[in-house]
């Protein structure tokens, strides 16, 4: 049989699915005993070219409250023709068009390596993408040219056929009429009013007045193309809008001394959404927002005008000082349900040095599947290459994108969903698989996920149903189904289904399996997610506590020790890397708030409950490669012991990716050897960790912050303060050997971490 | 002098008139007192129109027919005022002076006094005392025309720079440095003319006295010797003490369906291609500093950035009318000739991008609106010209319903037609004032759209209303534009505030124009412009001495074309009089009936019609009787004795009378009624003038090798010959009137056809034919089209058809169309309402 490993790097490869136990506990109360929760992280668009998607509808049960689509694992009587469904065991006929099924001729679905099968149906006609710019005006004249150039670059990068549309807004909000000939023609909204989506509607002119009541001139047809005079495709108007583009004046209204500019987000985004609303509510479609700057004005805004009243910190949000917060966020989700209910997704590109409100305005992303992009400047590769690799295409040539995606998850009656963690909105579907226990966004088996991209990955937790003193019975299997409806970036719409089944295993005789089927990647990051989610609405310190507590809860289950001896605690292999990451995820960006400013934290929460378990893990434990003249490059660990002045290290944060140059590297660097023919191998050596920069930065979204520092350079503060602090001013007794670099730092170490883990977890007045 | 006339015993013409010819006793009505002496105290029930019950009554015994000749004419006082006046030069340096009439040409040499172009009074003597000026009744007023246009060989006024502390004014009264300042103390120190404070002369300004008690420095500073100069303003006078920016116009055109139907839309932007070249600059200015913008509206309003930088115009719309709002600040206003190639492109394509337009409704308010906020962003003051077709239907603030009744026609409520519709208007009058936004309208309705009310912000914001009804542009279109053409190069001050100040004893009360009043004293004109005439009554509160006489000074703040911040003076002293026949000898009927129409005008927003006419004879008789009884020598009863200054006051009184407001007939629309009520409120003496008493040139008697004008004849149908050929205008209309009997080759030569039955539909203007006398009427109608302030479209008239009867309504001596009283016939109820009052 093959390992553990093997298995779940399998699953994941096939279906996109990372379980936090793959073997599950028989009643509910052994699953709580677990600590962990019976979770997945579920990639619903993982990439799969080996995966043709089949042309027909997928069958589905028959039972109207179950609607399961056949599997692998339905039960199939080829002789009569008919199907077991494996969630609710209803017995359904096959449809006429399997008339000629048999065992060696099965249809695709009941394969299985078919465990996950994409299916292209026909719904209605198709219809296009919808891509439209929201952009603020008031930027610097460089950031705004690089922005305009940007935009006109993506316009090349738009299937033709795409609808594209232009809202800009400074102290007003323009929305540009993308069809007349001639005179570019804009509507023009006050940034203070809040308008309803009624109102934007009639004073775009999209709603035709009820009665005309227009006496002896025949009134005009309704225009067809009157309705999307702000939309058309990009095939017609490309250069139209780049001339648009091209002319784009920086918001000309002063601003005074000591003042910021006047900026509408809040009304540019109410019109963005009430012009969709209008005009194709239920398509898939992007609101892309670029800012430099917070709201400051009207509905939304973030802070005032006034530069001498800073936008509010943390220190400001703890104490309650922060004035427009509450009125602010409930704005744009306000904003962000109705977007979302329509199907349409919004991303924010905010490019300023200082913050820009993502803080309020996370909402809008988060709920619709959107983007957010955080730089200090429009004019910087960052942002340039991050917005160009939105529109990057598949193998297939197709966008990484899709919209108006449905996530539905069916069980088996042995489970329930409590719920999920990830870039979407309830859908409010509650039915017999539906758990009372909230963990996430739950009490519905049914998610809408605006936007997707095969790296969206969603953590979704369930729970056991059976009571202790009825479990489950052996060597059956619990069965779970996602089926994921949304919108391809080529317009069609299809629907994904994977399938899995996980044994059932009682944990008072079986717990050594149970443990060695423990995923502790997933866990970690699935643990974080909750983590995380807590965060949102709890004090950090209440959140550390409770994973404390958790990680405690865990080592206690499963590590092996005697009472009240710290020295003879011991994990399994199963085990043995979580409690790092649970002490690296305490430190990271997404639990402390310290040195980041809630924009960023908001930033970093954003991306970290939406990516894939690679990348989540490399948020919680960054990368480190140490490349030397000793050997070829090798990771080494997140350690100050790994500074060293004849190393270059690489960190991969998954935010940034640091080159440090060690002490002596760096001297050498700078007397130049690399210029010198003999010194060949030193040009070698310093090349090394770019070109492997380089390949990260290919392929990661968004781009990270690329920092080129040394020993002893103020950027080296983004490694020193991800490392472990083996080393600090407080352990000086190796002052002067060469063992790495002493963190100035009054954080605890790994080891001290482990150690009071330890204690903790035998003590038994725990 | 008013003193008794026999009949037709001297050739002096002047004076008194007595009605019965003969001596063959007392005939017609003189006689009829006993007769109807009690019946005329009230007004009778029952008598259409007009003042009450005189010309019916009249028409009832049988009486020897006057010869109309005998009555005083006006054309004969102006002939005669030009005869003895006209191309003189009037110095301005006696006070109390009367100047030569309104019609008459003369030259004006400002010595101390200010020019009759810029004030004229209704006397040029005022009573010393309170109870004398209640005895005669003469409203004591001056109608002031603080931008008029002085003629070439006049010298504009000069400006006086103070410096940094600003223009010298008295510590007490604020009263500016003029030639009424006292300068004693050997120069040091100066007393105020006008309150009599003491105050220090600073020290920079500081000049000997001559032997003559004048300053040394006399002849070479306008505020010393000249009765109107201006000042430069210092930050002190300008908004929030920073330097005003040039005036912008912005252009706001209509363009819902009618607009564009008519064609007007096309017609306006061709025009404004080459208007835009002729906007007024300062003089010896390249160009204008004057910017421009513009915006379309319908139900939405449209802006424009026409930055120059652009290759094409950029069109903002903002539907947002309830709360109007500029959505663009750089670009929209502009300097023409920067953006001349943008503004092209734009008035090219304005009326085709509207082309097809089938949107009908309109908003107005938010048009206003949407300028006062442009010049708000701008921080500049301006003129809006406003092209709108219809009444404001559109779901927007001061959306407008029809409230036409003609069933109030003749009832207590009359007035509320005149009256505006309360609400965002009036606020909107208040906002353009305090941010210097005048507005024009230029209206184009082809139905009822409450004229009062949509005229509101313009009369408040010395705007000018033009209408057009039913605009056609072949019959129209000339005739718009030359108004608009007139209108845009007129010379203009912005954001303007007047006061007038008095020397103790008499002040100011009442206000008459295009105006806004904030408080009491201070006149507030969001623009004033060269035919702008503001009307102040005077009263007494105190004794006036004879010795020192009256003083006025009438202090204009303003912005100019080119941005610049500047102060104009108007001085002028008065004479004062213990006697009465001073006032009446030095009363100017011009200026009299300019106080009366405005007052009766504002009258008939709060009272019924009928008891404003009713005032206006009963202070007619009044003050006729007043002279009788103090100033004349005793005579017969019988005999209508009118002083000389007066004379012709009686054909103004019945000609205001018969005007369109004062008439309650439900013929008349109510709009132009409204209209015209409005537009006289801010007019000068010499378009008040015009207006009642209009211009008949016979021009058959045209002397083709001439220069000179054939006299006017009086406006009386009797007048007119059936062989003849006459022009008639008053400023607003302009009728070419055909006799039946005209002969053919005068048809041919004006009009190249054989004979006027020929002459068809409605013709814009003459053709342009090559021969003398078709030139020499063209040129004259020309040259009247030049002279007066309004354009008048021309009306071809022929005897005895039906459009004659509009022209008839102008001949002013003859009983009117709606049932009111010839001249003759008004005369003679005056008279007997005289003699009433005299027993």
């Amino acid at each position: 049989m093959a390992t553990y490993q093997e298995f779940i790097q399998q699953n994941e490869d096939r279906d996109g699915v990372r379980f936090s136990w793959n073997l599950w506990p028989s009643s509910r109360l052994e699953a709580t005993r677990l600590v962990v929760p019976v979770s997945c992280l579920f990639t619903p668009l993982k990439e799969r070219p080996d995966l043709p998607p089949v042309q027909y509808e997928p069958v589905l049960c028959s039972r109207a409250n179950c609607k399961a689509v056949l599997n692998p694992l339905c039960q199939v009587d080829f002789k009569a023709k008919i199907w077991a469904c494996n969630f609710c065991f209803q017995r359904n006929p096959f449809p006429p068009s399997y008339a000629g099924i048999s065992e060696v001729n099965q249809p695709a679905e009941l394969m299985p390596q078919f465990s996950t099968i994409e299916y292209i149906v026909q719904r209605g006609p198709p219809t296009p993408l919808i891509f439209l710019y929201v952009v603020d005006t008031c930027l610097e004249e460089e950031d705004l040219q690089a922005l305009k150039e940007s935009l006109q670059m993506s316009l090349s990068l738009l299937p033709p056929n795409a609808l594209v549309g232009l809202v800009t807004f400074g102290r007003m909000v323009q929305v540009h009429e993308l069809s007349c000939e001639g005179i570019a023609k804009s509507y023009v909204f006050r940034g203070t009013k809040d308008l309803s989506s009624k109102q934007i509607q009639e004073m775009l002119g999209l709603t035709k007045p009820a009665a005309p009541g227009q006496q002896g001139r025949p009134v005009a047809p309704q225009d067809a193309a009157a309705s999307c005079r702000f939309l058309q495709p990009v095939h017609r108007v490309d250069m139209n809008l780049t001339d648009l583009l091209g002319e784009l004046q920086r918001d000309p209204w002063p601003v005074p001394q000591g003042k910021r500019p006047l900026r509408s987000t809040g009304v540019a985004l109410s019109v963005a959404v009430g012009l969709l609303e209008g005009t194709f509510p239920n398509t898939g479609a992007r609101v892309m927002l670029f800012i430099g700057g917070p709201p400051t004005q009207g509905p939304g805004m973030v802070v005032g005008d006034e530069l001498k009243t800073p936008i509010r910190s943390w220190h400001d949000i703890q104490k309650d000082n922060a004035r427009h917060l509450k009125k602010a966020t409930k704005y744009y989700e306000a904003l962000a349900n109705r977007s979302a209910v329509n199907g349409h997704s919004i991303d924010i590109y905010a490019c300023a040095l200082d913050q820009t409100g993502l803080l309020e305005m996370k909402c809008l992303s988060n709920l619709t599947g959107g983007h957010i992009v955080m730089g200090d400047s429009f004019n910087t590769s960052l942002f340039k290459q991050t917005f160009q690799r939105v529109f990057s295409k598949d193998y297939n040539g197709d966008f990484r994108m899709a919209f108006g995606g449905v996530l539905e998850v069916k069980t088996s009656r042995e489970l329930k969903v409590c719920g999920a963690i990830g870039p979407c909105v309830s859908l409010h579907s509650k039915g017999s698989s539906v758990s009372e226990n909230e963990m996430g966004i739950g009490g519905t088996s049914q998610w809408k996920v605006c936007s997707l991209n095969p790296s969206t990955t969603l953590g979704i937790f369930f729970e056991v149903v059976n009571q202790h003193n009825a479990p489950v019975p052996q060597g059956g299997r619990g069965a779970i189904q996602f089926v994921t409806q949304y919108q391809h970036s080529n317009t069609q719409r299809r629907i994904r289904v994977t399938t899995i089944a996980r044994n059932w295993a009682d944990a008072q005789s079986q717990i050594q399996h149970i443990e060695s089927s423990f995923d502790q990647e997933a866990a970690a990051v699935l643990m974080a997610r909750l983590g995380v989610f807590r965060a949102e609405s709890e004090e950090g310190p209440d959140v550390l506590r409770w994973l404390d507590r958790q990680l405690i809860r865990l080592c206690q289950k499963f590590g092996q020790f005697n009472k009240d001896d710290p020295a003879s605690f011991k994990l399994s292999e199963s085990l043995s890397l979580y409690p790092q990451f649970m002490f690296h995820l305490r430190r990271s960006p997404f639990l402390q708030v310290f040195n980041n400013s809630p924009d960023e934290s908001s930033y970093y929460r954003h991306h970290f409950v939406r990516q894939d378990l690679t990348q989540s893990l490399i948020m919680i434990q960054p990368i480190l490669y140490s490349y030397s003249f000793y050997g070829p490059p090798e990771p080494v660990l997140l350690d100050s012991s790994s500074i060293l002045p004849d190393r270059i290290l690489l960190m991969d944060t998954f935010f940034q990716l640091v080159i440090y140059h060690g002490e002596t590297i760096a001297q050498w660097r700078k007397a130049g050897y690399q210029e010198m023919a003999e010194y060949e191998n030193f040009k070698q050596l310093l090349q090394a960790p770019l070109d492997d920069a380089q390949e990260i930065l290919q392929t990661r979204f968004p781009m990270p912050r690329y920092i080129d520092t040394e020993h002893g350079g103020s950027q080296a503060r983004f490694l020193l303060s991800k490392v472990n602090p083996s080393q600090t001013h407080n352990n000086l007794y190796a002052w002067g050997q060469e063992t790495g670099a002493p963190i100035l730092t009054d954080d605890v170490s790994l080891q001290v971490f482990m150690d009071h883990l330890k204690k903790l977890a035998v003590s038994s007045s725990a | 002098m008013g003193r008794p006339f026999p009949w037709a015993a001297s050739s002096r013409s002047l004076g008194g008139f007595q009605p019965s010819p003969g001596a063959a006793g007392p005939l017609g009505y003189p006689q009829q007192t006993g007769q109807f002496g009690g019946q005329m105290a009230g007004p009778q029930p029952g008598m259409p129109g007009a003042f009450p019950g005189a010309p019916a009554s009249l028409a009832g015994p049988p009486q020897k027919k006057l010869d109309p000749d005998s009555i005083p004419s006006i054309t004969q006082v102006i002939e005669d005022d030009q005869l003895k006046k006209g191309g003189q030069v009037f110095s301005t340096n006696i006070r109390g002076q009367v100047p030569p009439l309104v019609t008459t040409d003369f030259t004006v040499q400002d010595q101390g006094n200010a020019s009759p172009r810029f004030i004229r009074c209704t006397t040029y003597s005022l009573p010393c005392t309170a109870d004398l000026a209640k005895q005669c009744q003469v409203p004591l007023a001056s109608i002031i025309k603080p931008f008029a246009r002085l003629p070439k060989d006049e010298t504009p006024l000069y400006v006086v720079n103070h410096g940094e502390t600003g223009p010298i004014r008295c510590n007490r009264c604020k009263a500016y440095m003029c030639p009424y300042m006292q300068f004693i103390d050997g120069g040091r120190r100066y007393q105020c003319g006008f309150c009599n404070c003491v105050s220090e002369v600073p020290v920079f300004y500081f000049q000997h006295l001559d032997h003559m008690g004048r300053r040394v420095d006399f002849y070479e500073r306008p505020e010393l010797s000249l009765g109107s100069y201006e000042f430069a303003a210092t930050l002190d006078y300008c908004k929030n003490n920073k330097p005003p920016n040039p005036p912008a116009y912005i252009f706001m055109i209509d363009v819902s369906y009618n607009n564009i139907k008519s064609g007007l839309v096309k017609l306006i932007c061709d025009e404004l291609k080459t208007l835009l070249e002729k906007l007024p600059r300062e003089e010896g200015a390249e160009s204008s500093a004057i910017k421009v913008g513009f915006v379309t509206y319908n139900k939405v309003l449209h802006f424009y950035n026409v930055k120059s930088a652009l290759a094409q115009p950029q069109m903002m719309v903002v539907s947002d009318t309830a709360e109007m709002f500029v959505p663009l600040l750089d670009g929209f206003l502009v300097n023409y000739q920067d953006s001349r190639a943008v503004i092209y492109n734009l008035l090219d394509q304005i009326p085709d991008m509207f082309a097809d337009t089938n949107e009908s409704e309109t908003v107005f308010a938010p048009v206003i609106q949407a300028g006062v906020e442009a010049f708000k962003a701008a921080e500049c003051s301006g003129k809006l010209f406003i092209f709108h077709s219809s009444m404001p239907t559109a779901e927007a603030p001061g959306k407008l319903k029809n409230r036409d009744d003609k069933k109030l026609v003749n009832t207590e409520k009359e007035k509320t037609l005149f009256q505006p519709q309360k609400g965002v208007y009036e606020q909107l009058s208040k906002d353009c004032v305090a941010q210097g936004c005048c507005v024009d309208l230029f209206l184009f309705p082809s139905q009822y759209v409450d004229m009062a009310t949509m005229a509101d912000v313009p009369s408040h914001t010395g705007g000018s209303v033009y209408k057009y009804n039913n605009f056609q542009v072949e019959t129209d279109g000339e005739h718009f534009l030359r108004d608009l053409r007139k209108d845009v190069q007129k010379s203009i001050g912005f954001d303007a505030i007047m006061r007038v100040r008095t020397s103790t004893g008499f002040r100011a009360t009442d206000f008459f124009g295009a105006i806004h009043m904030n408080n009491t004293t201070d006149i507030e004109m969001a623009a004033v412009d060269c035919d702008k005439a503001v009307t102040v009554e005077f009263k007494h509160d105190d004794t006036l001495s004879e010795e020192t006489g009256a003083l006025m000074q009438c202090a204009l703040l303003y912005t100019t074309i080119s941005g610049q911040r500047r102060l104009r003076i108007h001085n002028l002293s008065l004479h004062c009089s213990s006697q009465l026949s001073e006032l009446y000898m030095r009363c100017e009927t011009d200026s009299l009936i300019n106080f009366f129409a405005k007052s009766a005008y504002r009258a008939i927003l709060n009272q019924p019609l009928k008891n404003v006419r009713e005032i206006l004879v009963n202070q007619t008789a009044h003050m006729l009787a007043c002279y009788r009884k103090n100033c004349a020598s005793p005579s017969a009863a019988s005999q209508l004795i009118l002083p000389d200054a007066m004379k012709v006051f009686p054909v103004y009184m019945n000609s205001l009378m018969k005007t369109a407001p004062l008439v309650g007939s439900t013929e008349l629309s109510t709009d132009d009624r409204a209209h015209q009520r409005l537009s006289v409120m801010a007019m000068g003496v010499e378009d008040t003038q015009l207006l009642l008493y209009p211009r008949l040139i016979p021009l058959h008697t045209l002397d083709v090798n001439s220069e000179a004008l054939p006299a006017p004849v009086r406006c009386s149908e009797e007048r007119l010959a059936d062989s003849g050929m006459f022009l008639l205008e008053n400023g607003h209309s302009m009728f070419l009137w055909l006799g039946q009997a005209s002969p053919p080759d005068l048809i041919q030569s004006i009009f190249n056809l054989p004979s006027l039955a020929h002459l068809q539909g409605h013709m814009p203007a003459l053709p342009e034919l090559d021969n003398p006398l078709s030139k020499k009427v063209r040129s004259v109608i020309n040259g009247l089209l030049d002279k007066r302030p309004n354009s008048m479209k021309l009306q071809i008239v022929r005897q005895r058809d039906k459009p004659e009867m509009l022209f008839r309504q102008f001949l002013v001596e003859d009983k009117g169309l709606h049932g009111s009283a010839s001249y003759m016939d008004f005369l003679c109820y005056v008279h007997r309402e005289i003699r009433q009052l005299l027993t």
